[in-house]
């Protein structure tokens, strides 16, 4: 007799643990991997349990939910049947004759090696922040709005005490809103696009009451904090000489551009900046899964092109927690069917394919909405650093475009070092692509995680004795 | 200089050569050329260094040559890279930093020092250096190994830049975005000039710069030329104060017990960059155009490069990546005229030294084009020196 098959799942956000709970509950052993100390990811933040929030629940919303998750999760890890490694940043993921090596390092310290097997993975890697540069983007104070929210549901440190929250996205509402209910002054909150008149034509958002009535408690909670929201404004510079001390905001004409006249200067310690989020496809990528566009190919099982491999959540398109939750739901389904030898039966999860159709027709429309002004980088000033590991600036990628004839990401990466650095583009190239007037397009990144040679170098004595297909060796060039 | 003019087939645009390809060789043919006084335009599917030029390390190597034509060729190379280096070397990172070549075993350094007898009377500087003076070089090497040779001639560029930066200063037309669909040719055959998917481009003289995909464009002229892709992948590690100083590389040669040759095997090429980054490359694979990554492989460049440098273990890849190096049966590249199509020359087929080789190459292509004798021999390289498999 076998083993019952294992699946691993990787990241322990709403995808993860929906497709860890659905597939454990049906049959199969899961490791659920993920890098942080403890299960929830972004949406679900714990406060780390060491303070001991009295009510945490004031910070989220969807407490329920993420409760019911919390609890099955834990009675599949009493019960055995799940394995929840936490603090494991996965580098790479190997497929080698149908079964896969998951690769995560150890720890904080990112250093120790570690390998777990399993017969199929569910990539649930959710998404990043995408902010696009402006000038003064690099002082200390201004921060992404995930990274003030993360403060906030983390640690539940105050990150400052003035604050403004720009960019663009629905996601710059809760934010707002954590921040002001800690007790941060938020002098605005300076959105590019123009919600409000949207909001109420759309056809998809009219299908989702449940959504705007979140919208509209979000609006209600900024109104009781005197919250003030500027829609169709930007920031075009924020100030300051050792440190953030004001931003500049102005409004936007017509055609994306700043109005002239408009700018105004607000007084401010911290910047909470954010333009959206983009996927995470780096494990999905390496391991050879066909991509659209920027996300994840998924059927209608979240199965990749790949046998074996399922992805859900926001690596397969940005669309908030609770289409992340149903997607995750299908892909352990559908795998637990899979790996148990069967062919699953789509009637039986029609339901949440039922509402993944609506809030993906949601996602898209309020991504419709939701745009950084058209001719943002007109703002960003020849000096302004672009890419902060290479400390490229902007005129760097002008000049490659208008002198050496890079019309693409990745020439402007080779002949300016643009997204070379510790972050492999993941903060500019948004930016880059913005200045050189270019497409973002999914830059390979073979590993997910930088790995120390000794434990690539380690690896390789371990599997010497393993025949590689093709005999390769080492050479000067 | 980015052109845009609109080509229509009413009007097709007429200079005196075409160069296909804007990676590294191209970009050197285009120069010289250009600097022999020839209206030149270069064609590129894609952008500049956009193929093999884009994806592999810039290493202008002597020390990994034998006596030969492709060490003449690399010595002719080194020497123009010299030149353009004071012209324009900050621009394209160019750094004369030198090679070590370091031995494993004392067997090893007997054989490696032999080589170096051979190479200096061809030309090449090399020094050997004994352990002691070995560490004064490189101080992180690992303990224990037995000696070394110092080639001071090896030095580099970064390869896309310089790429860009010769077709700067060529001034010749560049246009990117248009792939070569077609070689037009006369009645008796010669070459008219190329149709591309954006209009025909009309001259007399056709410059095959393809790289690995060289063999498609001699094929379009109804010429047999059999470049075929060799995979190699490259690490990029995390930026570091500078802890490689040379070109390090290890050379062992293992005796074959049944033929008694000595077949050398080399380490990847270990060294630090001016931009922090110690590249580690490079492997290579007959594997035709697979992208996909293969962690045996990189394994096995890691595990080279930390028996060198033990320090390196402690070190992190940020990234790999992979590129296709154009190779001809013989190792050898095609350099000149095809004496089938007359007015087609080829200047492809360089394998793992394209970036070196490219001024040389660059240089005896003007040559040609220009009825001059060139500077070497072009008989190794000749294009029609494959014969056609019997199909
Ligand atoms: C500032 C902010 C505010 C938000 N507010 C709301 C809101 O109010 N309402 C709403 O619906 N949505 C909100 N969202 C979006 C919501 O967080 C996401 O939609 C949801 O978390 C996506 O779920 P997921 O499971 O796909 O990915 P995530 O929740 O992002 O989970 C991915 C997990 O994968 C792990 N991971 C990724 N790569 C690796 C690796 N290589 N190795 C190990 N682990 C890895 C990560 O550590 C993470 O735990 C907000 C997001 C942000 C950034
Ligand atoms: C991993 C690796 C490491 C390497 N390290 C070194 C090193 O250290 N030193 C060194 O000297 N060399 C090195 N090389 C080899 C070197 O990169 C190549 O030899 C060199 O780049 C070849 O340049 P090229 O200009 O001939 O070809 P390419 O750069 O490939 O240029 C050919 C161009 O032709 C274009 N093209 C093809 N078909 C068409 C068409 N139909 N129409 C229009 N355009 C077309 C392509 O788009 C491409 O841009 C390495 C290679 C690899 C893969």
């Amino acid at each position: 007799m076998t083993d019952r098959p294992r699946l691993a799942v990787i990241g322990a956000g709403p995808a993860g643990l929906a497709a860890t709970v659905a597939a454990a509950a049906h049959g199969v052993r899961v490791t659920l991997i993920d890098a942080a100390a403890q299960a929830g990811a972004q949406f679900y933040r714990q406060p780390a349990a060491a303070l001991r929030a009295g009510r945490p629940q004031a910070l989220h919303h969807d407490w329920r939910t993420w409760q019911r998750l919390r609890e099955a999760l834990d009675a599949h890890v009493r019960a055995g049947a799940v394995e929840h490694l936490t603090d494991h940043h996965v580098w790479l993921v190997e497929r080698e004759s149908g079964r896969f090596t998951v690769h995560a390092l150890l720890g904080p310290e990112e250093e120790d090696a570690v390998a777990v097997s399993a017969d199929a993975v569910v990539l649930a890697t959710g998404g990043y922040e995408k902010v696009l540069p402006f000038p003064g983007w690099t002082l200390p104070g201004v921060v992404t709005a995930g990274g003030a929210q993360a403060m906030l549901k983390g640690a539940l440190v105050v990150p400052g005490r003035t604050a403004v929250v720009a960019g663009t996205g629905p996601l710059l509402l809760p934010v707002a809103v954590g921040l002001a209910a800690a007790g941060v002054k938020v002098a605005a909150l300076v959105e590019s696009a123009a919600p409000r008149a949207f909001l109420r034509r759309t056809r998809a958002l009219a299908a989702q009451p449940g959504k705007v009535a979140e919208g509209a408690g979000y609006a209600a909670r900024l109104l009781r904090h005197r919250v003030r929201t500027l829609a169709r404004h930007t920031v075009i510079e924020a100030h300051g000489i050792d440190r953030l001390e004001a931003v500049t905001v102005a409004a936007l004409d017509g055609e994306g551009g700043v109005r002239a006249g408009t700018e105004r200067r607000i007084p401010c310690d911290t910047l909470a900046v954010g333009h959206g989020m983009l996927p995470h496809t780096d494990l999905a990528e390496t391991l050879g899964c066909r991509l659209d566009g920027l996300r994840v190919h998924v059927d209608g099982e979240q199965r990749t092109d790949v046998p074996g491999v399922w992805a859900a959540g926001e690596a397969t398109g940005i669309g908030g927690s609770a289409l992340a939750l149903t997607e995750g739901h299908i892909a352990g389904r559908s795998a637990a069917v899979r790996l148990t030898g069967g062919t699953p039966d789509p009637q039986e999860w029609v339901a949440a394919a039922k509402s993944r159709t609506r809030l993906g027709e949601f996602a898209a429309a309020l991504d419709a909405v939701y745009a950084p002004p058209a001719n943002w980088s007109e703002q960003v000033t020849d000096d302004t650093v672009v890419c902060r590991c290479e400390e490229v600036t902007a005129g760097t990628v002008r000049e490659a475009v208008a002198q050496l004839g890079a019309g693409d990401l990745r020439t402007v990466k080779l002949l300016t070092r643009a997204g070379m650095g510790w972050c492999q583009g993941r903060i500019c190239a948004p930016g880059v692509v913005g200045l050189a007037g270019c497409e973002l397009t999914a830059s390979r990144r073979p590993f997910a995680r930088p790995v120390p040679l000794g434990v690539l170098a380690e690896e390789h004595s371990q599997s010497t004795t393993r025949a590689h297909t093709h005999p390769t060796d080492g050479g000067p060039s | 200089m980015v052109c845009d003019i609109v080509l229509t087939v009413t009007h097709p645009l007429t200079c005196d050569a075409v160069v296909i390809g804007a990676g590294m060789t191209g970009a050197a043919c285009a120069l010289f050329a250009a600097r022999a006084g020839l209206d030149v335009t270069v064609v590129d599917r894609g952008p500049v260094g956009g193929g093999t030029t884009g994806a592999g390390e810039g290493n202008i190597l002597v020390s990994d040559k034998e006596p030969g034509p492709e060490l003449d060729l690399a010595l002719l190379s080194t020497r123009l890279w010299g030149e353009l280096a004071e012209e324009f070397g900050q621009f394209i990172q160019y750094e004369a930093k030198g090679g070590v070549v370091v031995a494993t075993s004392p067997g090893g350094l007997t054989a490696l020092e032999r080589l170096a007898v051979e190479q200096r009377a061809a030309g090449v500087v090399a020094e050997p250096v004994d352990g002691d003076a070995l560490y004064g070089l490189e101080p992180h090497l690992a303990p224990g190994l037995p000696g070394a040779v110092h080639y001071p001639q090896d030095s580099q560029v970064m390869p896309a830049l310089a790429a860009a930066h010769l077709l700067r200063a060529a001034g010749a037309r560049l246009l990117t975005d248009r792939t070569v669909t077609d070689v037009l040719r006369t009645p008796d055959g010669s070459v008219l000039g190329v149709r591309t998917d954006r209009g025909d481009i009309h001259a007399p003289a056709l410059v095959n710069a393809a790289g690995t995909w060289g063999g498609e464009i001699a094929a379009l002229a109804e010429a047999h030329l059999p470049v075929l892709p060799r995979r190699g992948f490259v690490l990029v590690t995390e930026p570091l104060p500078r802890m490689v100083h040379h070109k390090v590389y290890a050379a062992d040669y293992v005796a074959d017990v049944a033929s008694d040759s000595a077949a050398l095997q080399t380490s990847p090429v270990v060294e630090g960059t001016a931009a922090g980054p110690v590249l580690i490359g490079a492997s290579r694979e007959r594997v035709g155009f697979d992208r996909s990554f293969s962690l045996p492989v990189l394994r096995a460049l890691a595990a080279g490069a930390t028996r060198l440098f033990p320090f390196l273990a402690g070190v992190r890849a940020l990234r790999s990546y992979v590129g296709f190096r154009p190779y001809l049966p013989d190792h050898l590249p095609a350099i000149g005229p095809d004496p089938r199509v007359p007015g087609l020359f080829h200047a492809c087929g360089h394998e793992g030294a394209g970036i070196g080789l490219s001024t040389g190459t660059g240089h005896l292509i003007a040559q040609a084009l220009t009825a001059k004798t060139p500077d070497l021999d072009l008989t190794p390289f000749r294009p029609d020196r494959f014969a056609e498999e019997a199909a």
